[in-house]
């Protein structure tokens, strides 16, 4: 409440001092478009130092160049057809590494014996990075599309299972207390308590998982690759066209940036029910 | 359940002993609950009050204890907490385990006087509201025996007094056995036919509530059973 609206004492304290408006400690109220004032000021000095040629174009090309770059690129299909390819990848390893991450997650989760058995084994692979693992996985499945698969898989249900099980394990008891009082079966239990109870956990998992596909995916591209946004980036690199290279980089930015704000989209929607917290 | 069911006790408790630790929680115990019988149960912090009513509600798995305890099949619990599925929505909530049997779940929530809100997440309910839910979520399994543990214990005064109103039309819609535990005096002998107190795992004092309805503490008869309870939980006034 404000001072103002106190009508009684306030008003007549007023009377004999004015009410010194405080200043308003925190860093004050948003700005309008704040979020796209510090891109535009890169994208200023960086147009600036093209024209004015403070910036070589061989070490970083102008934004112009890149924009037409792009059009020529998607012109003559050669962007699209990488961006399909790599987009490809990305979504199969990330549908099986989702797959795997909720089926070990739901095996080590819901029996002893399961994490007994699982839980070890992947907090060991956790331990090692995915891309750490791409020498041996080269040596066992060739630099073909299995192995770019694999790797991104591998990269995507860790997060997924740890924040899965984690979920399944941070359930409150007496949830299960209640569950047992009006004597649910094994798999109604499931179903209305523990998979919804597990899904924020998921769906937090699926955030890091879709980051971490991305991050795998320009690493494989760029070995020995013959398609793919990294693979056009790395060809440019040996003919140094910073501005395909460039362009490479706003799709992939692109990319990422998108595909958090669906995964975003998809925790409002299935999470509605903590909104109402949240507000 | 036994086909002369209305002549035998909904509960029949038997020489019951629970331990914890080698510390018998619950100490040679009998105890008989008629059918359709509201029955509070008393007692101070640690008396086994809690202890009896989930070995009542099969809750007390790796419990060691012997003892004969006959209840009936159809059990339901309120808690203290109004423990609703924060993911699930009210009418969901309600018929939980009942296999979509809405029709019921909706007559329900209107008996507790939340007609309209089926749809709402348990969240944007009042605490209040969440134990009128919790209420419905029992009395649409029409139980032969209701346990409640301490159900209004977390609501403000005001509230648990509509709760006292509710819960006693319910009763008298239903007709369930019910074991009340509560560790308020007052709303014993309000609610209550038999008021029971549990210390050290026995029952130390018994009475028959004949008060006419509606009880208030301002009845000189309600006043002498109160003392006579509050004496029994060594509590001199």
């Amino acid at each position: 409440m404000s001072a103002t609206t106190l009508p009684g004492l306030r008003s007549r304290e007023a009377a004999a001092r004015p009410v010194v408006r405080r200043r308003r400690l925190g860093p004050g109220k948003p700005i309008r478009f704040g979020a796209a004032i510090g891109p535009v000021l890169l994208l200023a000095i960086w147009s600036i130092g093209s024209a004015t040629g403070w910036i070589d174009q061989r070490v970083l090309s102008a934004p112009w160049t890149v924009v037409t770059t792009a059009a020529d690129l998607i012109a003559d299909g050669r962007l699209q057809s990488n961006l399909w390819t790599s987009a490809q990848r990305a979504l199969i390893g990330l549908a099986l590494g989702i797959v795997l991450g909720v089926v070990l997650a739901l095996i080590s989760g819901l029996s002893r014996l399961g994490e007994a058995v699982l839980d070890g084994p992947i907090q060991i692979k956790r331990a090692i990075p995915s891309l750490a693992l791409l020498p041996l996985l080269i040596l066992w499945l060739g630099i073909g599309e299995s192995m770019k698969i694999v790797t991104i898989l591998l990269g995507v249900f860790i997060p997924i299972y740890i924040h899965t099980h984690n979920g399944l394990r941070t359930i409150d008891s007496r949830y299960v207390e209640l569950a047992q009082t009006v004597g649910l079966s094994q798999w109604e239990f499931i179903r209305r308590v523990v998979l919804p109870g597990a899904l924020p956990g998921f769906l937090l998992g699926l955030r890091f998982a879709v980051t971490g596909a991305w991050l795998s995916l320009v690493v494989v591209e760029q070995i020995n690759s013959t398609s793919g946004i990294g693979y056009m980036m790395e060809l440019a690199r040996t003919y140094g066209q910073t501005d395909i290279i460039i362009v490479g980089l706003v799709v992939y930015g692109a990319l990422g940036l998108l595909s958090d704000a669906v995964v975003r989209l998809i925790q409002r929607r299935a999470l509605s029910w903590r909104r109402t917290l949240a507000s | 359940m036994a086909p002369n069911a209305s002549l035998v006790s909904t509960v029949q408790v038997r020489d019951l002993v629970r331990r914890y630790d080698d510390r018998a929680v619950l100490d040679g115990l009998d105890l008989d609950i008629e059918p359709g019988e509201f029955v509070a149960l008393l007692g101070k912090s640690g008396s086994g009050k809690s202890t009896l009513l989930r070995a009542l509600a099969g809750l007390d798995y790796d419990v060691d204890g012997s003892g004969e305890l006959a209840v009936p099949e159809n059990v339901s619990v309120v808690f203290q907490d109004s423990r609703l599925l924060p993911w699930a929505r009210v009418l969901d909530n309600v018929v939980l385990g009942l296999n979509g049997a809405f029709d019921r779940g909706r007559r329900s929530l209107d008996e507790v006087g939340l007609a309209g809100r089926e749809q709402a997440w348990p969240n944007e309910l009042s605490g209040g509201e969440q134990q009128r839910v919790a209420l419905a979520r029992s009395l649409v399994r029409e139980p032969e025996l209701l346990l409640a543990d301490e159900p209004f214990g977390a609501l403000d005064a005001l509230t648990r007094l509509k709760m006292h109103v509710l819960l006693r039309k319910l009763c008298a819609a239903h007709q369930p056995a019910v074991l009340l535990v509560t560790h308020d005096v007052d709303e014993a002998i309000v609610l209550a036919d038999r008021v029971i107190v549990l210390d050290a795992g026995r029952i130390v004092a018994e009475e028959t509530i004949s008060l006419p309805a509606p009880r208030s503490a301002a009845d000189p008869g309600f006043a002498a059973v109160r003392s006579r309870l509050l004496d029994a939980l060594g509590v001199s006034v």
